[in-house]
């Protein structure tokens, strides 16, 4: 199922959460809405869901519109970040609850629900109640329990953002092999960069409620269209008077055009890259990351005096470009 | 050290003064010549009857109070109208304004002439007053907050996130009531009306003023009582006074095992 949203805007009190969005979500994409906290991501996702009513604006289903439709007549599944467990259910009544709920034979619910929990490695856990289990193991289950009734679309709301780092690595790539198997569209919400350009095809970057850009996590990286983007979708450092990404910093020891005066005052290695912390005449830091070769063959100590350029010289990054580059997805 | 026994010493000495010696009192007087005379009390037909109206009341006014005590709550809770503050302030009144207040209010809204309900009531030949509608009415009044009382914290706690879960999931909103949230409350509940039918069982004031405590027509458990003393039959006060007592004791040990575990400690 695609997802359309068209101009969507949504206020709480006197609170713009969004404004004006649009955004087009193709059939079987792994999309990432990401997004400071307070960015209107998540209520973009509850609107889809149809958790949250917008105040202008449509969604369309499948090219239907599904503005006005209750969450339960919308065929979506959908995963909450503190897992939203039934607690009064076992984790088979839990996954099982959507084919319940739709007065499937017995026996079909009990093939499904265990075809689920293999899919989810939960076999052994199904008698058991959602508060014995770990973090990482509810989400799995609430996953489960999301895709039960095969939804057409799924939508996670910071699936991830409760568990600790190692659980929600394992998680990412979970979810990134489930949806090569399963291929149901899927709309992720996240504050973090990494996850999103790790795990989605497609990244939708909001801030203030605004669209800034919607592209593939190549794309955002390289051709930021905005300071925004550009110091969100991975690091930014601030060269004279361009803003660029610190593994773009070249470091000569001679003067060339263009390239600013800089002091190295640490240097830091860290295993295949290193890490070069520089400040220029103005007292400006900037931080370089280099390869290691790149470092050996510079033979840079602290406190000695380098030139620093940046090879795409072209990006003066600046908040106005947001508008144009809604066309580069 | 000896501050903390201290301190357990007046808490138990309170409560020892205050509650469990009348009530030792009670049990000890009843039974001070043996079962006959308690049995031959609580046979007496007049005597079944006022706990026969007493049980009538309670079984009209818990059920109601409990499913209203649920509306208001999912109400106060879930919803934003206006009045919410107003609602949530009125389902106190019972416990705020005496018994017996509340039964001169059924009076003067119901009696015969000069009321606003009365007269038409009467016209068409119901009768509140005097008889069970108006001991009913008044037990329905006086145990309204319990249950409403119990479930809005239980409710707070619970959040919606589990019922925007199930509705996602495909159930409608009565399917989500049923599943979700009615057994995540369900303690509460129980709780709720548990307290309820211990305050039925005990109403008097309200029941006293409107039930004009006929012998053997309107008379219930607490107003028989009452009378019984005026009438010096003390030994017959005491009989039906037990029974009340052990009910309102089986109602505490009912509360101590539903209550879930961690809310004793």
């Amino acid at each position: 199922m695609s997802i359309e949203i068209r101009n969507v805007t949504k206020r709480f009190g006197s609170f713009l959460a969004l404004d004006d969005i649009s955004l087009e979500i193709a059939q079987g994409s792994l999309t990432a809405l990401l997004g400071p906290s307070g960015s209107g991501k998540s209520t973009l996702l509850r609107i889809v869901a149809g958790l949250e009513r917008p105040d202008s604006g449509e969604i369309l289903l499948s090219g239907e519109d599904a503005t006005r439709l209750a969450p339960q007549r919308r065929d979506v599944g959908f995963v909450f970040q503190h897992y939203a467990a039934f607690k009064h259910m076992t984790v088979r009544d839990n996954v099982g609850f959507a084919l319940s709920i739709r007065k499937r034979p017995k026996q079909e619910i009990r093939e499904r629900v265990d075809e689920l929990l293999e899919l989810v490695q939960l076999s052994g856990f199904a008698d058991r109640y959602p508060s014995k289990l770990s973090g990482g193991q509810r989400q799995r289950m609430a996953l489960a329990r999301a895709l039960a009734a095969k939804p057409q679309v799924l939508l996670l709301d910071e699936p991830f953002g409760a568990l600790d780092a190692r659980v929600r690595a394992e998680l990412r790539d979970w979810l990134r092999r489930l949806h090569e198997e399963v291929h149901v569209t899927t709309v992720f919400v996240t504050h973090d960069q990494e996850e999103a350009m790790e795990v989605a095809d497609r990244v939708a970057v909001l801030d203030h409620g605004r669209l800034e850009q919607v592209g593939a996590p190549a794309e955002l990286y390289d051709n930021p269209a905005s300071e925004f983007v550009l110091r969100f979708v991975g690091d930014a450092v601030r060269l004279g008077e361009r803003l660029v990404r610190p593994h773009e910093i070249l470091l000569r020891r001679w003067p060339s055009n263009g390239a600013v005066e800089v002091e190295i005052e640490r240097i830091a290695v860290l295993g295949a890259d290193a890490r070069v912390d520089l400040a220029d005449g103005g007292g400006e830091r900037l931080t370089a990351r280099l390869r290691r070769d790149e470092l050996d063959d510079l033979d840079l100590a602290r406190g000695e005096i380098v030139w620093a350029s940046a090879e795409p010289s072209g990006r003066v990054a600046s908040a106005g470009d947001a508008e144009a580059s809604q066309t580069l997805g | 050290m000896p501050r903390r026994l201290a301190l357990r010493a007046v808490a138990l000495g309170y409560l020892v003064v205050l509650l469990l010696a009348p009530l030792a009192m009670i049990f000890y007087r009843t039974f001070q010549h043996g079962l006959e005379p308690v049995w031959q009390t609580l046979s007496n037909p007049n005597t079944v009857h006022a706990f026969q109206v007493t049980l009538i009341a309670a079984a009209i006014a818990v059920p109601l109070n409990t499913v209203f005590g649920v509306l208001c709550a999912l109400a106060i809770v879930r919803r934003r109208f206006r009045g919410k503050g107003l609602l949530n302030a009125f389902i106190d009144l019972p416990l705020a304004v005496s018994p017996v207040v509340v039964g001169l209010a059924l009076y003067l809204l119901y009696q015969r002439t000069g009321s606003w309900f009365g007269p038409w009531l009467a016209g068409h030949g119901i009768q509140v007053l005097f008889a069970m509608p108006a001991i009913v009415l008044a037990t329905i009044f006086v145990s309204v907050p319990f249950v409403a009382r119990e479930v809005i914290p239980t409710l707070r706690e619970l959040g919606n996130e589990q019922e925007q879960a199930a509705a996602t999931l495909g159930a409608t909103r009565w399917q989500r009531f049923w599943r979700i949230t009615l057994p995540s409350i369900r303690w509460a509940v129980i709780y709720g009306v548990i307290l309820t039918t211990a305050r039925c069982l005990g109403e008097y004031g309200a029941v006293a003023v409107v039930s004009g405590r006929i012998l053997g027509k309107t008379e219930t458990a607490t107003t028989a009582i009452d009378d019984m003393i005026q009438n010096f039959q003390t030994s017959d006060a005491y009989a039906v006074a037990v029974v009340l007592a052990a009910i309102a004791v089986l109602v505490l040990v009912l509360m101590t095992l539903t209550k879930p575990r961690e809310d004793i400690a």
